[in-house]
């Protein structure tokens, strides 16, 4: 990999917006004058599979794939999704997860075991994880669907532009939609921002 | 979809390859595009049918699709259709034909590649359709490339009178790059022209063109060695040299960065010339081609000392942890495979696609898998899930309406071992429309013992919800002919009295209509419908709670298979018989929830109720 080359990683189920999340940062990092990859296999993720976005940015990105051991961030929608993409991580690089369990069929019925601890695993295994409750977060500020706006609130500080210009794409995004959709969602960042913030030197 | 303003010439845009071959398919001036929804190659045509001027169609599969592009073509308007890699195995019929007569205007077929089987019955490479067609193959590296080649193929179309195949994977059409693209081009077609001997494909007309068809390819070849598409990239590093196309030429870069490089655009006819000249710039040449070793192969027929499979893998994407470990390890001249990476994956369950909470389909194989002794065909699209936990109701799937057949044959096939066997065919509306129809005939035809399911959801349902001649829209959502399916079934042959309708959530009819139609030495045909859970028609209900104290655990609503049940609570009794049974205590996830109710027909102490108070119950439709 190319040092100048920035690779964020986003992981977590179908449907909850892991694609949506990465086009956003993909246009943050445009906006920065960034050459911009974004690639994804979503196939059937639709009905409730796992999906990756790889997000790779910098002065001009060849492979849209990030490579294991070379993630920069790992943003994480789910607890066990966190666990299962966190070897894609530089050792000693950052993961911002949410700490929702989304239990699959196969477990409920007994055929498989999810994870007890999901978080405390990727923390032995040495990653530097950042976990919070986006759903909690979200709902309080009175819709879920904001759970996608806090997770980029959470990754805000560790992008190599400033916070602002995140926030300023998800302005955009919105701004068809009213201005207090835009308010709302102003909020979710900066409860997402503070949670990442809150939880890093305790985790860290 | 209705038509949109497209971006303005000269924009920079985020696009997946997908949507670049759309917009240079809109820039090309255009008029027809057609094709059959299937991942990875779907957007092209969604993305299409939102562009002014135009006319796009879903066809009822890749070989119409193909043939009203033909059509187009042969009126000398630019046309374009879009499939994925199965799907031109289907279309293969009309292109091996079509190569002979060659094209009027410009057409390009787009072949999406499923490597790395995201989400596929297999992975084949579709480039050998280059060299048995002999047709033109142009494979873009990024979207970029994907929107260059996509107007260029067009003019290559036209200058040489043959069809062109622009071939993706799954890496080029779902990845997203900046894009600048341009204007809309008016072209004005020619008009047909009347001319027997070469529209016409009578044996003595096709031996006149065949001739015609290798001269082409013949000029085809001189282009692919001089074109600017296929590029030498000098490099430092003079250890080795790579010959390589599409995506994978991106992981070479990225793994080598100084080492030659040939890249192959226009990938088929080969460019020998070009590769002799990157043999005197490198000590071993490597092939970095993904699935098959077609040019590896034919770069050892004429001469050249090649690497390619015998150190690369022959499934799967060649990403850059495949690739430069496994040329590092050639170079040192070391035979082992290299050791697992040190950081692979912690063991974790796996999170396999599943239905969606509440989909019409899970009362289907909830009832499959209650009922004994059936042998179930199955076919292409959501409902191939059912052969996944905890259903386990398909026995088999091939490809697309391979259901009918595969039933029949097996009726017909059936040994002593099986005389007591009832069996079953699985089809959605759109699949059957596809191919499954002349399937269904063969097997009233030749008096089959089948009976059929025939799942109508009203959409194409894996593929991201695309209209269907069931549902009476075309593809830009507008008012279009509904086919009647009662009607079309009576006229494959089917009696009226052995077609049924019913309502997939209604449990108890859905199993006696199954049960006693199998019992029938005759083809039944049951149709359900219900729509999609993630289409308009479909109307959510109030979600339903479990009641804390009433479960008892008997988990029966576990064995429906709905992802918006979770256990809470396992525990193991001893029955008065002396029998061990495991409990499974429940809760329903009410945002997931959607009030479908299949869960509450088999709980045993009714404990799920709706959450209070209680909205509207789903209204039973007569079967």
């Amino acid at each position: 990999m190319t040092c100048e080359t920035t690779n964020i990683l986003v992981c977590g189920i179908g449907g909850q917006g892991v694609m949506t999340a990465t086009e956003i940062l993909s246009e943050a990092a445009i906006a920065e004058g960034h050459d911009v990859k974004k690639t994804e296999v979503a196939g059937m993720s639709q009905r409730g599979g796992v999906v990756t976005s790889h997000l790779r940015f910098g002065a001009k990105v060849l492979s849209p794939q990030i490579a294991p051991g070379t993630a920069d961030v790992l943003l994480g929608f789910e607890a066990a999704e966190a666990l299962r993409w966190s070897h894609y991580l530089k050792p000693g690089a950052m993961a911002l997860v949410n700490d929702a369990r989304l239990v699959p069929p196969v477990v409920e019925l007994g055929l498989f075991k999810y994870p007890d601890d999901p978080i405390g695993e990727m923390k032995s295994r040495g990653v530097r994880t950042v976990s919070f409750d986006a759903a909690t977060l979200a709902r309080d500020l009175g819709d879920l669907r904001l759970g996608n706006t806090v997770m980029l609130g959470a990754i805000a500080d560790q992008l190599p532009f400033s916070a602002e210009v995140l926030l300023d794409c998800i302005v955009k995004r919105f701004a068809r939609k009213g201005e207090q959709v835009v308010e709302a969602n102003r909020k979710a960042f900066a409860a997402g921002r503070a949670a990442a913030q809150a939880a890093a030197p305790a985790t860290a | 979809m209705a038509a949109v303003m497209p971006a303005p010439a000269a924009s920079r845009l985020l696009m997946s390859g997908n949507e670049a071959v759309a917009r240079a398919v809109w820039e090309a001036g255009t008029k027809v595009c057609a094709g059959y929804p299937g991942t990875p190659a779907t957007e092209m045509l969604e993305v299409l049918s939102a562009y002014p001027d135009l006319y796009t169609e879903w066809s009822v599969n890749e070989k119409v699709s193909l043939e009203v592009a033909i059509g187009a073509s042969m009126m000398g308007s630019r046309a374009f259709c879009a499939m994925k890699h199965v799907g031109l195995n289907v279309a293969s019929d009309a292109l091996m034909t079509f190569t002979l007569t060659g094209a009027e205007g410009g057409l390009v077929l787009a072949v999406a590649d499923d490597v790395g089987l995201s989400s596929s019955q297999n992975e084949q490479d579709s480039r050998f359709w280059g060299r048995f067609a002999h047709v033109p193959f142009l494979e873009p590296a990024d979207s970029q490339e994907a929107y260059d080649m996509a107007r260029y193929a067009f003019e290559l179309s036209e200058e040489y009178q043959v069809p062109v195949i622009l071939r993706l994977t799954s890496r080029i059409c779902h990845v997203k790059g900046l894009v600048k693209v341009g204007e809309r081009f008016a072209h004005q077609p020619k008009g047909f022209s009347k001319n027997a001997e070469r529209w016409v494909m009578v044996p003595g007309h096709a031996k006149r063109r065949i001739p015609l068809m290798h001269a082409r390819e013949l000029e085809l070849k001189r282009l692919s060695d001089r074109t600017p598409l296929n590029v030498i990239e000098p490099g430092s590093d003079r250890r080795v040299g790579f010959v390589t196309s599409g995506p994978a030429y991106m992981h070479v870069r990225e793994s080598f960065p100084d080492a030659p490089v040939l890249k192959l655009g226009l990938s088929y006819p080969w460019p020998l010339e070009k590769v002799a000249q990157l043999a005197e710039m490198a000590d071993t040449l490597v092939v970095v081609e993904e699935v098959e070793p077609l040019l590896e192969t034919e770069l050892k027929a004429a001469g050249f000392a090649v690497h390619g499979k015998d150190c690369l893998p022959r499934i799967g994407e060649l990403a850059p942890e495949v690739i430069k470990p496994a040329v590092e390890r050639l170079l040192r001249k070391e035979a082992a495979p290299a050791p697992e990476s040190a950081t692979a994956l912690p063991p974790l369950f796996p999170r396999p696609p599943t239905l969606c909470a509440s989909c019409p389909h899970m009362g289907i194989y909830y009832t499959l898998s209650q009922l004994k002794n059936l042998t179930i065909s199955g076919d292409i699209g959501c409902y191939t899930l059912g052969a996944g936990h905890p259903w386990n109701s398909l026995d088999s799937t091939i490809c697309m309406g391979a259901s009918m057949g595969v039933a029949l044959g097996m009726d017909k096939g059936r040994g002593e071992a099986d005389r007591n066997k009832k069996i079953l065919a699985v089809i959605g509306d759109s699949t059957f429309m596809h191919m499954g129809m002349q399937g269904l005939l063969d097997i009233t035809w030749n008096r089959g013992n089948v009976t059929v399911l025939l799942l109508d959801n009203g959409t194409v349902g894996m593929t991201g919800g695309q209209n269907t001649p069931a549902n009476g829209r075309d593809i830009r959502g507008q008012q279009a002919p509904r086919i009647d399916f009662r009607k079309l079934i009576e006229a494959l042959g089917v009696k009226p009295e052995r077609i049924h309708e019913v309502d997939p959530y209604q449990l108890p009819v859905l199993f006696k209509t199954v049960r006693d139609e199998t019992k029938i030495d005759d083809v039944s045909v049951i149709i359900t419908n219900r729509p999609c859970v993630l289409i308009e028609e479909f109307k959510p209900f109030k979600p339903y709670v479990v009641q804390e104290d009433k479960c008892t655990g008997c988990g029966n609503c576990v064995e429906v298979g709905c992802p918006a049940i979770h256990v809470t609570r396992r525990d193991r009794v001893v029955k008065p018989s002396g029998k061990e049974v495991e409990l499974a205590f429940t809760r329903i996830d009410s945002i997931a929830c959607t009030g479908c109710g299949l869960c509450v027909q088999p709980c045993a102490p009714e404990a799920i109720v709706h959450f209070a108070p209680a909205g509207r119950m789903i209204p039973v439709v007569p079967a």
